[in-house]
């Protein structure tokens, strides 16, 4: 029987490219001799690293890409056996056991070793440990970049010129000594500028998810339009580029009434809209999409898409102020919120993009994102009145993911969200009791 | 004497109505009580300001979770569950004020859920400094200090001035010095002092005034040095990673009777954070972000940026309490603990120190895996260091 074509978007091949060539260049960099500094997603100062002429390698990336080609369950198994925990973040374990294994990245390359290690401790306590693990991997220089938590639910002046000086004080000189080369803040501007040309284009993307049809999934579609900016390519022209032709891509099939291009085709049918809180499953993405999609369901916003930057709520990188414009960047990234925030924003999505329902994917391994995901559920439906639906999976730890338990909740929650909608016909409606939600979850 | 003080520790550390904090409020009227919780927070300020402060640490294994499982996943460690348990069954209502210091991300996003559920309680996450420079480092926490400070002040009534914030800080140096001895006693002579014992004292203090305890933990110091014990042929150990969900009492014990004197631990921590005085001259609030940023502690909850300092940690441990081998106990789902422990744990093998590593839950029932793992481990140490010899 014919293997079936697997449509995919011009925006797709374009960054599979773009992503190939920075691994390419990645392996190449000890014999270029271009410097090498590895960091996180949220809170990652890409702009400032790139102005170095650095480049930039992301542990998570590499994990979740890992997790995405099967790879992960190996190297979990190689940490554990190495003596981590199986009660911690699989990003970790992931990346420690790819270290192990000979440290091949997931496009088949292999890694450089870091010349820094740049810890943006942003949002995630993990990050502090897993760059104390990383060197005494590759016994080399961090440096500790230290973004307050935004426990007030907002950036306090005083933790604004704490980052600031941090920058200026520990990491510019920090980067300087790797890179051996000098602060060039006019090259910082024009990094920003890039951003936040890029920036522009993708907000225009995402909120397109309010339009009916949505033409994007703002989950598993949009955890692929996210990747360029939230790795490597802030702050460069194939990043603008990138988001340009995206822009473009997207607008021509809104134009054109369709929907997403998702595991089956083009989803122009869209019976659920949600929104969806928490990062995927990599292990099992296309099975767990398909999920979705089957019951013609479309993912209009989320919040996974936000840890790298939450740009939809007005914030643009600003060339003006170089070093305070990185620190507005790092404090707003999403994890870095604190949960009243984090339940406003699902709310604004609900209310915003017309969403049916929200679904919490609760992640084992990951205490950032699952510790309060029960509370979040009970807010968002009482403040919304729409129901949420609660599943668990893992990061990259394919163990954790119970195809056949998920599938029955979701299509329980559909089933749930359908019935209210009869309902609200006659003016009836399903009880939204939390603890009834969490059940049927 | 010595047992007149355990039992009234005793009875404060089984007490999950908080009856004693009860008691303070109602012959003192008109005062407040603040909670915190693991692993550090400067009490000086919450005392200076009129409060009570008051540890919070969740119900262990006497508490029943009913409402607490509603809110955490089971993947997530038990204590948040055991406090929001407390609290929803109206045990914490006396709290005018909680703090939850930047130990995790569980009690970091516990101190958004606190503000959801009790809005009309004060509630602030105090970040702590995570920087190598000294200066940088006191002047945010400084700053932080200072917020912490102005807020509780409005919530009680009363921002303390200078004199009285160093009035407090002494008081707080000297339960400091105190805690110190009991250490040192017991690690000159954990026959005489058993871990069972000081850990009682130890969350003693996170309920009672601070002066309270002070008389309290004199007095059986006291009585340790009247009522000499015969020493056993125990093995020393430190004990690590409990620094936050604390143990099962019946897990400390089950580790002693099993043939180890546990000579240095991480219970309670937050009363042996500052390892040295706080300065009473110059601005006492700085003077606190300074002891806090000079600390000699290496803990999982702050970075550790010096790599060589990292793989030391066990080792200097471990010589500087006699110790033969190492404990790692961690709650199950710890971030802090368990993410650390294989650097730890490592650099404590490269110095030649035997390990076992265990995972507990404060609700843990069952102690006798511990006991034989304990038990074998201690023998192990014996053999190991008569075959040394």
């Amino acid at each position: 029987m014919a293997q079936k074509e697997i449509l995919k978007d011009r925006s797709m091949i374009l960054q599979k490219e773009m992503i190939a060539r920075h691994f390419e260049r990645l392996e190449q960099a000890p014999a270029n001799h271009e410097p090498v500094v590895y960091t996180f997603v949220p809170g990652n100062l890409t702009e400032l690293i790139r102005s170095f002429g650095a480049l930039p390698v992301l542990p998570e990336i590499n994990a979740l890409q890992s997790g995405m080609r099967k790879l992960s369950g190996d190297y979990i198994a190689e940490a554990e056996r190495a003596g981590h925990s199986e009660d911690v973040c699989a990003y970790v374990k992931c990346d420690i056991g790819m270290v192990k294994s000979g440290n091949i990245g997931p496009s088949g390359t292999k890694l450089p070793k870091p010349d820094l290690l740049l810890l943006s401790y942003t949002g995630c306590y993990t990050f502090m440990k897993w760059f104390e693990l990383l060197r005494e991997e590759y016994d080399c220089p961090a440096v500790f970049f230290h973004v307050p938590y935004q426990g007030d639910g907002k950036l306090e002046p005083e933790h604004r010129e704490y980052m600031i000086r941090q920058l200026r004080e520990q990491v510019i000189p920090a980067l300087e000594k790797a890179t051996g080369r000098a602060y060039d803040e006019e090259k910082l501007r024009e990094n920003l500028r890039l951003s936040a040309l890029a920036e522009d284009d993708l907000v225009a993307v995402l909120q397109s998810g309010k339009l009916k049809p949505s033409p994007i999934d703002g989950y598993f579609g949009t955890v692929y339009y996210v990747g360029p900016i939230f790795s490597a390519f802030r702050g460069t022209e194939e990043g603008v580029e990138y988001y340009r032709a995206l822009r473009e891509e997207v607008y021509a099939r809104a134009a054109a009434g369709l929907g997403p291009i998702v595991p089956d085709g083009s989803l122009d049918d869209q019976r659920y809209r949600l929104v969806v809180e928490g990062p995927p499953s990599w292990t099992h993405f296309r099975d767990f999409w398909k999920m979705f999609t089957d019951e013609k369901a479309v993912v209009v916003a989320s919040t996974y898409t936000k840890v790298g930057g939450t740009y939809d709520f007005g914030f643009r990188h600003n060339p003006d102020d170089p070093l305070g414009t990185l620190a507005d960047y790092c404090s707003g990234c999403y994890t870095n919120l604190n949960l009243p925030s984090r339940i406003e924003m699902i709310s604004r999505y609900i209310r915003e993009y017309e969403a049916d329902g929200f679904v919490i994917n609760s992640i084992k391994s990951c205490n950032s994102f699952s510790a309060g995901q029960l509370m979040i559920l009970r807010e968002v439906e009482k403040r919304t009145g729409v129901p949420g639906a609660f599943i668990e999976s893992d990061l990259v730890d394919p163990r954790y993911f119970s195809q056949a338990n998920i599938k029955n909740r979701l299509e329980s929650y559909f089933q749930m969200i359908e019935s209210r909608r009869q309902g609200s016909g006659t003016g009836a409606t399903v009880a939204s009791d939390p603890l009834t939600s969490a059940a049927v979850a | 004497m010595r047992s007149a003080v355990v039992e009234w520790a005793r009875e404060l550390y089984e007490d999950l109505d908080f009856s004693a904090v009860h008691r303070w409020l109602n012959d003192n009227p008109g005062s407040k009580a603040a909670g915190y919780l693991p692993v550090y927070v400067p009490r000086e300020i919450l005392h200076a300001c009129g409060f009570l402060p008051v540890g919070i640490h969740g119900g262990g294994d006497r508490l029943e979770i009913i409402r607490g499982d509603a809110f955490y996943q089971s993947y997530i460690c038990h204590l948040p569950r055991s406090i929001i348990e407390l609290a929803q069954s109206g045990r914490l209502d006396m709290l005018s004020a909680v703090l939850f210091p930047s130990t995790c991300d569980v009690i970091r996003n516990l101190s958004g859920i606190w503000k959801l559920l009790y809005p009309d309680v004060y509630v602030r996450y105090i970040d702590v400094p995570q920087v190598s420079d000294p200066e940088t480092a006191t002047t945010f926490y400084e700053a932080e200090l200072r917020h912490v400070m102005r807020d509780l002040g409005e919530v009680s009534g009363h921002v303390p001035d200078d004199a009285e914030l160093f009035q407090s800080i002494a008081v707080y140096n000297e339960m400091r010095t105190v805690v110190r001895e009991l250490y040192a006693t017991r690690r000159e002579r954990p026959w005489d002092l058993p871990t069972e014992e000081l850990y009682l004292l130890l969350r003693a203090c996170e309920v009672v005034p601070v002066d309270e305890f002070i008389v309290q933990a004199r007095r059986y110091l006291a009585a340790v040095d009247s009522d000499r014990r015969r020493p056993r042929d125990n093995s020393r150990v430190v004990v690590a990673g409990a620094f936050c969900e604390q143990p099962p009492l019946g897990l400390i014990k089950s580790i002693e009777r099993a043939g180890c004197y546990v000579v240095d631990d991480d219970f309670v921590l937050g009363t042996r954070f500052l390892t040295a005085d706080v300065s009473l001259a110059g601005d006492p609030v700085h003077a606190l972000a300074d002891a806090f940023v000079q600390t000699e502690l290496r803990t999982s909850v702050l970075y550790e940026g010096d790599s060589l300092r990292k793989r030391r940690v066990m080792k200097e441990r471990a010589e500087a309490a006699g110790a033969e081998g190492v404990i790692f106990a961690a709650p199950s789902f710890c971030d802090p603990a368990l993410l650390d422990q294989p650097m730890l744990r490592k650099g404590a093998e490269a110095a030649g120190l035997p390990c076992i590593a265990f995972k507990y839950s404060e609700n843990t029932g069952q102690f006798q895996q511990f006991r034989e793992q304990a038990g074998t481990f201690a023998d192990s140490l014996k053999l190991w260091n008569a075959g040394a010899e």
